[in-house]
């Protein structure tokens, strides 16, 4: 089968001068493969969530082929691969915000603590709950900074009073670590402030209903280096208390929060592994090529 | 020659100008090596000859033909002898029209006084004199710019730049046509009212409460001196328009919000060029639907249920209003709504919303600004819509808030003081201007809040 051949060109010498070359042979290879297998420890013991067999596909083109992959409780799981390999899609299956795009058809089985995601019967919204997600672009609604982080518990009636709800708002924008900056001016309008705030406001706003998983959709790359590294700091946070899946295009990134990274290929998953093999050993042709500035 | 055939004949020339600057160097070019050897393609030295030809001459004879009149009218005058010459402007001009029928063969001569016969004959001479002058002057002005232009052509001269400078003054010169227009409309419209306030006090005007501008033509007549109180027809016309509002806002609104959020493709494909289709049918068959098929039903409807509804009432012209706004209103709220970015419903379904939450607590509200101004300007437009109040909402100017009553509103009045024969400068014609003149500035108010809020919400999001 066409495995052989991937670990054939896998284990030819990586300084050879006609790397290049293979490379793109491995993924020629890999277009052509009807099945493949993702290389690495894929699968734990311990999983949050669960992807099995999972296809994506824009009405006639398919972004994911055949993904088996574990999320463990607790961690950060990093996903990297070259732009239009399918990640953010992949991220989306996780909590169906797929559903929101028409042409969108997603098959497979998608687990959280045993739990179908993808079982008609269950609720989305209550699942999104449960499961929730910060954007590439900070994206705070059109209302206060308050209103921003009240909309969650708001809206799934998490406080009781009027009490707890300022305690919720402040306790959520204290984990997302904007307090300081925010107690004053509360009530103003949230997109007055820079981008790396409204950011960590969009965190905020997350963690306020209390999600049990947080799905990061290149949440830095639309942020200076300075507004960056409060992120990545809130990440290592964050992990402490949720599990989390980062989308992100820089590697550096993925090296410093990530403690494991799933590299994704032309809607593959073709490597997953503890991000210090990843970034330092990587096993597949591909992941090396990608990781040392050989695709986009 | 007449205008219309001169100014026929002079782009004849300039169709000549073209063609014979641009061979002029395409030759020039052909000795030096190639086009790329001149500062300008051909084609431009072509457009400068033709401008050079047309603007100056079409300036000139415009000139001329707004002028001559005038001239000749004075000359014609001067040698009228003094006695017959009225001191009175509307005599004079009186006079000046008969000269004028007479000379173009309107009035048979024989049965004129033969000092007007005169007249006319020299109105005559004088006229083909100025024609004949104007023909003559303009092509030989003509003539001597081709040849201007022909001569022009060089491999040095780069007529790119200065066709381009022409043409952005042309471009300039029509948005001031434009511009002055709206700006003559505002103060013919302001000098007819300050006249009408000289009449009636402003504040009369303004706070009076009662309408009814029969005045008496002739001192010895009897009836009523008129009162212009404006008021009943600013409560008509606000009447209605709450009607209006009533049935065109919420239905405006949730069309928009179905298209925008909810109908998929071909839904939307289908609907928003109907409701454009409504918005394209002329306002006077509104009229026509509201006077012929509304109101009698509104009518018959009210008899059944022990209501008496006027046949002619707020209610009838309002709803039917109302439907006339409703694809301004969508189409407006239907953009905005559009304009909020996807980003805002994905944050708020992210965080477990369904689609209607997310309607009502993120994309209304982030739309709402946008979405007043637009109200707004529907406002604007029920005011001063004219054609179906005209037909359906009556004349009679009652002080009454109550939709099922008569009312009449401030463009009905100006129709009706505006039409039949009219003295010129009497209160009620001139009340018309005044009344004009309010609207105007209502509007405008109106027009200037919301285009504010609108603006102001684009800016939001970029
Ligand atoms: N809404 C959509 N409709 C159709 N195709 C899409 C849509 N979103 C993404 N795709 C396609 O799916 C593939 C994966 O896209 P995406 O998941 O956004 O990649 P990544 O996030 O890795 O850059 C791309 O080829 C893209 O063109
Ligand atoms: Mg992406």
């Amino acid at each position: 089968m066409s495995n052989s051949k991937l670990s054939q060109s896998i284990s030819t010498d990586g300084a050879d001068p006609k790397i290049s070359e293979q490379v793109l042979d491995v993924e020629k290879d890999l277009l052509s493969m009807e099945s493949y297998s993702t290389i690495g420890n894929n699968l734990v013991e311990d999983a949050k969530m669960s992807v099995r067999n999972v296809n994506v596909f824009y009405g006639d083109k398919q972004a994911i082929f055949d993904v088996h992959m574990d999320i463990k409780k607790n961690e950060v799981i990093a996903m990297i691969g070259p732009s239009g390999c399918g990640k953010s899609t992949f991220l989306r299956t996780l909590n169906r915000m797929n559903d929101t795009i028409d042409s969108c058809v997603v098959s497979g089985e998608v687990t959280m603590d045993g739990e179908n995601l993808y079982d008609p019967k269950l609720d989305v919204v209550e699942l999104r709950a449960r499961v929730g997600m910060v954007f590439q672009k900070p994206n705070p609604f059109p209302k206060s900074i308050f209103e921003n982080v009240a909309y969650g518990p708001r809206l799934h009636g998490l406080a009781d009073s009027k009490v707890d709800l300022d305690e919720l708002v402040e306790n959520s924008l204290k984990k997302a670590g904007l307090w300081e900056e925010a107690k004053d001016r509360l009530h103003q309008p949230g997109t007055g402030l820079s981008g790396g705030q409204q950011q960590r406001l969009c965190i905020a706003r997350a963690i306020a209903v209390e999600p049990e998983v947080i799905l990061m959709d290149e949440p830095c790359s639309a942020l200076d280096p300075i507004a960056t590294a409060r992120i990545e700091e809130l990440i290592e946070e964050l992990s402490q208390n949720f599990t989390i899946a980062i989308v992100t295009h820089s590697m550096q990134q993925a090296a410093r929060v990530s403690h494991r990274t799933a590299y994704f290929h032309l809607g593959k998953l073709i490597e997953v592994n503890p991000t210090e093999t990843v970034f330092t050993m990587p096993e597949h042709k591909l992941t090396e090529a990608y990781i040392t500035g050989r695709f986009g | 020659m007449q205008t219309s055939t001169l100014v026929l004949f002079l782009f004849v020339i300039a169709v000549f100008a073209f063609y014979s600057s641009q061979n002029r160097s395409i030759s020039i070019a052909g000795k030096l090596g190639g086009i790329r050897k001149l500062s300008s393609l051909p084609s431009y030295y072509g457009t400068y000859s033709v401008l050079l030809t047309l603007v100056p001459v079409l300036l000139f004879i415009s000139l001329w033909i707004s002028l001559d009149q005038l001239v000749i009218e004075r000359l014609v005058v001067e040698k009228i002898p003094k006695e017959y010459v009225p001191l009175n402007t509307s005599d004079y001009q009186l006079m000046i029209n008969k000269i004028m029928s007479i000379s173009g063969g309107i009035i048979k001569n024989d049965s004129v006084p033969s000092w007007q016969l005169d007249a006319a004959v020299r109105m005559r001479q004088l006229s083909v004199i100025s024609q004949w002058s104007i023909t003559c002057l303009s092509i030989f002005m003509a003539s001597i710019l081709v040849y201007w232009g022909f001569r022009r052509v060089s491999e040095n001269f780069n007529a790119r730049p200065v066709v381009e400078t022409i043409m952005e003054r042309m471009l300039l010169a029509s948005a001031c046509i434009a511009i002055f227009t709206t700006i003559g409309i505002i103060f013919s419209v302001l000098f007819e009212s300050i006249q009408f306030f000289r009449k009636v006090p402003l504040f009369d005007f303004i706070f009076g409460l009662e309408w009814s501008p029969q005045t008496a033509i002739r001192e010895d007549q009897v009836g009523s001196s008129g009162s212009f109180g404006a008021v009943p027809l600013f409560v008509g016309t606000i009447l209605i328009s709450l009607v209006a509002m009533v049935i065109a806002v919420p239905i405006g609104l949730m069309s928009a919000i179905y298209l925008a959020e909810y109908a998929n493709t071909s839904v939307r494909a289908f609907a928003k060029p109907t409701l454009e289709i409504l918005a394209g049918i002329p306002t006077v068959v509104y009229g026509f639907f509201a006077a012929i098929t509304v109101a009698p039903v509104l009518r018959d409807f009210g008899e059944s249920v022990g209501l008496d509804i006027a046949s002619e009432s707020a209610l009838a012209a309002g709803a039917v209003m109302g439907i006339m706004i409703i694809p301004f209103i969508s189409s407006i709220a239907d953009d905005v709504i559009s304009a909020v970015p996807q980003s805002m419903r994905d944050g708020s379904l992210a965080m477990g919303a369904t689609h209607s939450e997310t309607v009502k607590r993120v994309v209304i509200p982030a739309a709402l600004p946008g979405i007043v101004g637009g109200i707004l300007l529907a406002i604007s437009r029920a005011i001063g819509e004219t054609m179906i109040v005209v037909m359906a909402a009556g004349l009679a100017a009652n002080l009454s808030i109550n939709p099922l009553d008569a009312v009449t509103t401030v463009t009905v009045q100006i129709v009706t003081l505006l039409t039949g024969d009219q003295e010129f400068d009497s209160a009620k014609t001139l009340a018309a201007f005044a009344l004009g003149l309010m609207l105007f500035v209502v509007t405008l108010m109106l027009n200037i809040f919301a285009l504010q809020i609108v603006k102001k919400y684009r800016e939001q999001y970029e």
